[in-house]
């Protein structure tokens, strides 16, 4: 039996067992969104940081059923798009309660939602110097991957296509050149639409896999979650087993010898 | 009795109408505002939320009262 337990997910400096972490948007409660995280085992739920609606003081908030003693948060800047916006995010974020785990994402463009580059690697330098430990949400591309690792990265978080379009990994080359350059968790984040899509990231070697739409937005998400839990333990196992060479004839699983 | 002088302040993009003398403490308080789960800032400068009672608030100034919500 394979032991699973020891394999854990290390980020900067802190372990996880679980290599799945989920989005909190787009559920269509509070509840539903807290039983799905809870399905899916995972130990890490990215959040957005947003205006208190002051005239409604009755309003559920996210921290009454996601408790953050229990489950990390990883807040986000999901909806910005220059890095002075995106700093101003995560020093908030800071000061809610000492979040120093956080999600870089700076969008280039309103439409596919890609990232813009240049302004992901400023902030990251800025944020690892203020003590920010950063996970980056980047592009496919192993040379900016390399530059976040040199600006102070702790993960690196490439698409696997635009977020929330459910296309699944678009370049499994580039992901595997990322994981072979680099020793910081390589977790895939955006783009994947089905367990089997977080099966594939984790059977490249990818670290973990961050998923949001793709359990949200299923038609049933407590069991999609499930799924996703399943899959990511699933690749994982099936990419430490090490796989067969491919070869392009058949090779019969049955003895020739013997044969009446 | 002399009237209270009322100074305008905006919170979260919204114009409130508050006591001159109010400090930033008072005003959170009105606003039922749970402090461990929120961040402030001040016309764009965090504040330290253990300082809130210090601060007098002046005309026009901003305040921007942030917590988590879902997000991907």
């Amino acid at each position: 039996m394979v032991n699973l337990k020891k394999d854990s997910l290390i980020i900067a400096n802190k372990k996880f067992n679980s290599r799945l972490i989920v989005g909190t948007g787009k559920y269509k409660s509070m509840s539903e969104c807290a039983k799905a995280i809870k399905l899916s085992g995972a130990e890490i739920v990215t959040v957005a940081v947003r205006r208190v609606n002051i005239s409604d003081k009755n309003k559920p908030l996210l921290m009454d059923y996601i408790d953050p003693k229990k489950i990390t948060y990883l807040p986000n800047t999901a909806g910005c798009f220059n890095s002075k916006e995106a700093l101003r995010t995560l020093r908030l974020a800071r000061e809610i309660g000492g979040w120093k785990l956080v999600k870089l994402e700076v969008l280039g463009d309103k439409k596919n939602l890609f990232p813009d580059m240049i302004e992901t690697l400023k902030s990251t330098e800025v944020l690892a110097k203020e003590g920010f430990k950063v996970m980056v949400y980047c592009n496919d591309d192993p040379l900016m991957a390399k530059r976040l690792e040199n600006s102070g990265a702790d993960a690196i978080m490439p698409l696997a296509a635009p977020i929330g379009s459910g296309l699944g990994i678009q370049n499994k080359i580039n992901i595997q050149i990322i994981r072979k350059q680099t020793k910081l968790p390589l977790i895939i984040d955006a783009g994947l639409g089905q367990a089997s899509d977080a099966a594939i990231a984790m059977e490249l070697g990818c670290d973990g896999v961050l998923v949001n739409t793709a359990i949200a937005k299923a038609k049933k998400p407590f069991e999609m979650a499930l799924a996703f839990k399943n899959a990511v333990i699933a690749g994982r196992q099936s990419f430490k087993s090490g796989r067969i060479d491919k070869i392009l004839m058949g090779n019969p699983s049955s003895p020739s010898k013997g044969i009446i | 009795m002399k009237k209270i002088k009322k100074i305008k302040i905006k919170i979260n993009g919204k114009i409130k109408s508050i006591n001159q003398d109010s400090n930033l403490s008072l005003v959170l308080k009105n606003l039922k505002i749970p402090l461990n789960k929120v961040a402030i800032e001040l016309n764009e400068e965090i504040i330290d939320k253990k300082k809130i009672s210090k601060i007098k608030l002046n005309k026009n100034d901003k305040i921007e009262i942030v917590h988590f919500i879902g997000g991907g």
